[in-house]
């Protein structure tokens, strides 16, 4: 429905005993109009509305992007966006929830990736059409400049790519509002991956303590505490040498049997 | 927005102490820590376990006459949402060697091994892949990496102190001789931990943790993990089939009682189908959405422990339900962040807590119970709390994020803590200036089903891992344990019901008779007759829309 319309209906609603209150504001989902708490998040909105989200909602704080929403006030013609746990409503906004959204994703061999633009171009050719307009950067409920990681993709510096798309929630609005048709969140998990994986060194410290225990460095240790009374076991845990807040990194305890 | 005109006046309470606590912070002078005599005290006194009211005794089934959270209770003493009369097991719409039910961390880290060892999978999971609380864990992953100065010994020593010494020691041995291991499994998956050049990892303390053992990738860990984890089991898509919007709502056992298969709701078009396999694992997480003493929740929508009573029904026993977990640190204000989890990691990197005259009342690393019960402790004995700007009655305390930076330097909270830190921003607060306004609130299920370190239970052919099983965290789970716990528990769950299928080799006739008899006891006892369960999804409906829903028909919370 148009606004206009929408304002007809309006003047022909009967005042209710909601209409008196003054904490409520006009919000329009999917274009209909609903008058709710002017402090409620988008998705508390449409619960109050009387929608039982199955779509569109997850964690409801803002990390899984599940409730990608698309807005626009009146009289503007700029297209916002947020996610709908951590937007709260403003007075007459028109929105929409995009829950899903198809993308192109590759189907991988982790172990078998090289950290360069030739990898990305293979599973991603899409990439070379990217045409710079900055739509998705735009459009980024996270506020990440994804048109700078498609573009360090391009180029095959996989590892800024991976650093600049970390706080991606996968809510796919980029890649519904790209022209070039990119499925730039799946671009930018197997950049981090290739980074985690092949680009920053494994750490040395992890593996040594992996063969320490296939060796049953500390099987008799632990034997020793299982065993231990409940008395002894509380000596133990409240006599444990504690290492300091603002101690280095390579600070050693005075009694190293169990190490 | 921003903080109100009030709070602005009362934090000039906190920015007056702040110095001289830094200092004493720099100078490794802590707040005194209690004692475990105290701790007891403090936990009985305040925390919400212990008020009346709280727990109820079961009256049926495995663990009849074991107290548990009222909230649970209810769900456990329900019929079952399909009538077993009405299930027709003719029509098999699924057949798979392992159904995995809840798509979170566990889950996808039990596909992954258990398609690792030959088995087809199927992972049925009620919202969409990877829509869990591991991915809402922000801080990190506890495990002993580090030889020079830590071990599985000293873990051992802090999770069993941290559960008050009641935690099943098998499994804590388990998972703490595991944690390394699950740990170089996820970096070679391509999960991007915090790490200096040369590769050694980022660790900093947790609360209750003698040793800095906890790994991270900046405040979003569990976020990276779990999309780690999802990317790759799409990349096994050949073997690994995923349904979503499909909650699993009752299990389904063989005529040898050996569990069998599920019944799934499509919550989109309200289909029931039936998924016929050689076993099952239940990695369906906890149950923050049942609103335990009716507190605010840092829980997924989809958190309503489903599992739980599946599983009880089935004939499992349940340990530590009595248990429920309150996160110390709560966002309370504004309110659309409310009960939005703060890493306990602002606390592991020095930040104070401390009551409305800038004062600390409590050592920021003890165990999250305590922390919990000493804030409550502040704000309704001591009456030291934080007003909550327009919630007459609530308080809160602050959690004082500024002196992080004064302690590591300018910029550490939003290099460190960057998704708090954005979204902290969009309200018009700067927590690397501003102290943030807390209080405890609903965090994790710390019992659950009684299962073995191998993942596997009292019936065969059904396994569990992570949240939705009890025992290695005690009474109370310490941070970095949970992410440890899903990936370590996950990945032995999935590994030998994988190799378990190779050594069945047929399913009897599905019922769900197991059903039945619950239905029986139920009957027996006259209670919980008028409710159902699994939930499914919570009811955040609005009681006036309710009113003139006039044909509409609701079963539990689900219309």
């Amino acid at each position: 429905m148009s606004a206009m319309v929408q304002e007809a209906v309006q003047q022909n609603e009967i005042p209710s005993e909601a209409a008196a209150r003054t904490d409520l504001v006009p919000i329009f989902i999917m274009g209909k109009r609903y008058m709710v708490p002017s402090t409620l998040t988008i998705q508390k909105a449409f619960e109050y509305a009387g929608y039982q989200l199955i779509r569109g909602c997850g964690c409801r704080g803002g990390i899984c992007g599940a409730c990608a929403t698309v807005y626009r006030m009146p009289g503007s013609a700029k297209i916002h966006v947020g996610l709908a746990c951590q937007t709260v409503v403003q007075p007459n906004m028109y929105l929409t929830m995009v829950p899903f959204f198809p993308a192109n994703r590759a189907v991988y061999n982790i172990e078998e990736l090289k950290p360069d633009s030739q990898t990305l171009m293979k599973y991603y050719p899409e990439l070379a059409k990217c045409m710079g307009c900055n739509t998705c950067t735009k459009s980024c409920p996270m506020d990440i400049s994804v048109m700078e990681y498609v573009s360090a993709a391009l180029r095959g510096d996989v590892e800024k790519a991976a650093e600049i798309s970390m706080s991606c929630v996968m809510c796919g609005i980029c890649a519904s509002r790209c022209p070039a048709e990119l499925g730039q969140y799946n671009i930018a998990i197997m950049c981090r991956r290739i980074t985690g994986r092949h680009i920053w060194p494994l750490a040395q410290h992890v593996s040594e303590m992996v063969d320490k225990i296939k060796s049953h460095r500390y099987d008799k240790p632990l034997e020793q505490l299982m065993k231990a009374d409940l008395e002894n076991l509380r000596k133990l845990y409240v006599e444990r040498q504690m290492e300091p807040h603002t101690a280095p990194e390579d600070w050693t305890p005075d009694d190293r049997s169990f190490l | 927005m921003g903080y109100t005109a009030d709070l602005m006046e009362l934090i000039k309470r906190v920015e007056k102490t702040r110095p001289e606590r830094v200092v004493k912070k720099k100078a490794g002078q802590e707040f005194a820590a209690l004692t475990l005599d105290q701790r007891r005290d403090r936990l009985e006194k305040y925390h919400p376990d212990f008020r009346t009211g709280a727990l109820r005794e079961l009256k049926i089934g495995p663990s009849k006459g074991v107290s548990i959270a009222q909230e649970i209770a209810d769900t456990f003493e329900a019929k079952s949402r399909v009538d077993p009369d009405k299930i027709d097991f003719d029509e098999v719409h699924y057949e798979t060697d392992v159904l995995v039910i809840g798509g979170g961390g566990a889950g996808t880290a039990a596909a992954l091994l258990a398609q690792e060892e030959g088995a087809r999978v199927i992972i049925a999971t009620k919202l969409r892949h990877g829509d869990a609380n591991t991915m809402m864990a922000e801080g990190g992953m506890q495990a002993a990496t580090k030889s020079w100065k830590d071990s599985p010994y000293y873990h051992f020593l802090d999770v069993m102190g941290g559960g008050h010494f009641e935690n099943d020691p098998e499994l804590v041995r388990t998972m703490v001789l595991e944690a390394p291991k699950a740990i170089a499994w996820l970096e070679k998956l391509g999960c991007m931990f915090n790490k200096w050049p040369d590769g050694k990892m980022f660790t900093l303390h947790g609360a209750g943790t003698c040793r800095k053992r906890m790994h991270y990738a900046g405040d979003m860990t569990g976020a990276e993990i779990m999309r780690t984890l999802r990317d790759e089991s799409r990349n096994r898509v050949k073997d690994i089939g995923v349904l979503e919007f499909a909650p699993a709502v009752e299990l389904l056992v063989d005529d040898k009682g050996r569990c069998s298969g599920a019944v799934l709701y499509n919550l989109e078009t309200e289909e029931y189908f039936i998924v016929k396999a050689k076993a099952v694992i239940m990695a369906t997480g906890g149950s923050g959405r049942l609103h335990m003493s009716r507190f605010m929740t840092t829980n997924h929508y989809g958190a309503t422990g489903d599992g739980l009573v599946m599983g009880y029904r089935l004939g499992v026993k349940v340990r530590f339900l009595h248990a429920t977990q309150y996160h110390p640190t709560g966002a309370v204000f504004p309110e659309q962040s409310e009960g939005l989890l703060i890493t306990e990691k602002v606390r592991g990197a020095g930040a104070n807590l401390v009551n409305i005259d800038g004062d600390q009342f409590v050592f920021e690393r003890e165990p999250r119970d305590i922390e919990s019960a000493s804030i409550i402790r502040e704000c309704e004995k001591m009456g030291k709390g934080v007003p909550v700007p327009g919630q007459a009655g609530r308080f809160g305390v602050w959690l004082d994020s500024p002196m992080i930076d004064m302690l590591e330097g300018e910029g550490t909270v939003e290099r460190e803590f960057p998704a708090k830190f954005i979204l902290f921003k969009r309200y018009g607060i700067d927590i690397s200036k501003l102290p943030m306004l807390i209080y405890p609130t609903l965090h994790y299920q710390n019992g659950g089903l009684a299962y073995k370190p191998d993942g596997s239970t009292t019936v065969e052919g059904f396994f569990v891992a992570g949240e939705v099983g009890g025992g290695v965290h005690g009474a109370n789970r310490l941070m970095g344990n949970s992410l440890l716990d899903i990936t370590v528990f996950g990945r032995l769950a999935g590994e030998t019901a994988g190799k378990y299928v190779k050594n069945r080799p047929d399913i009897g006739k599905l019922s769900v008779e197991h059903v039945r008899k619950y239905h029986k006891e139920l009957e027996d006892a006259g209670i919980g007759l008028d409710r159902v369960s699994p939930m499914v999804l919570p009811d955040y409906g609005n009681p006036e829309v309710k009113k003139r829903q006039w044909t509409s028909h609701y079963v539990g919370t689900l219309r």
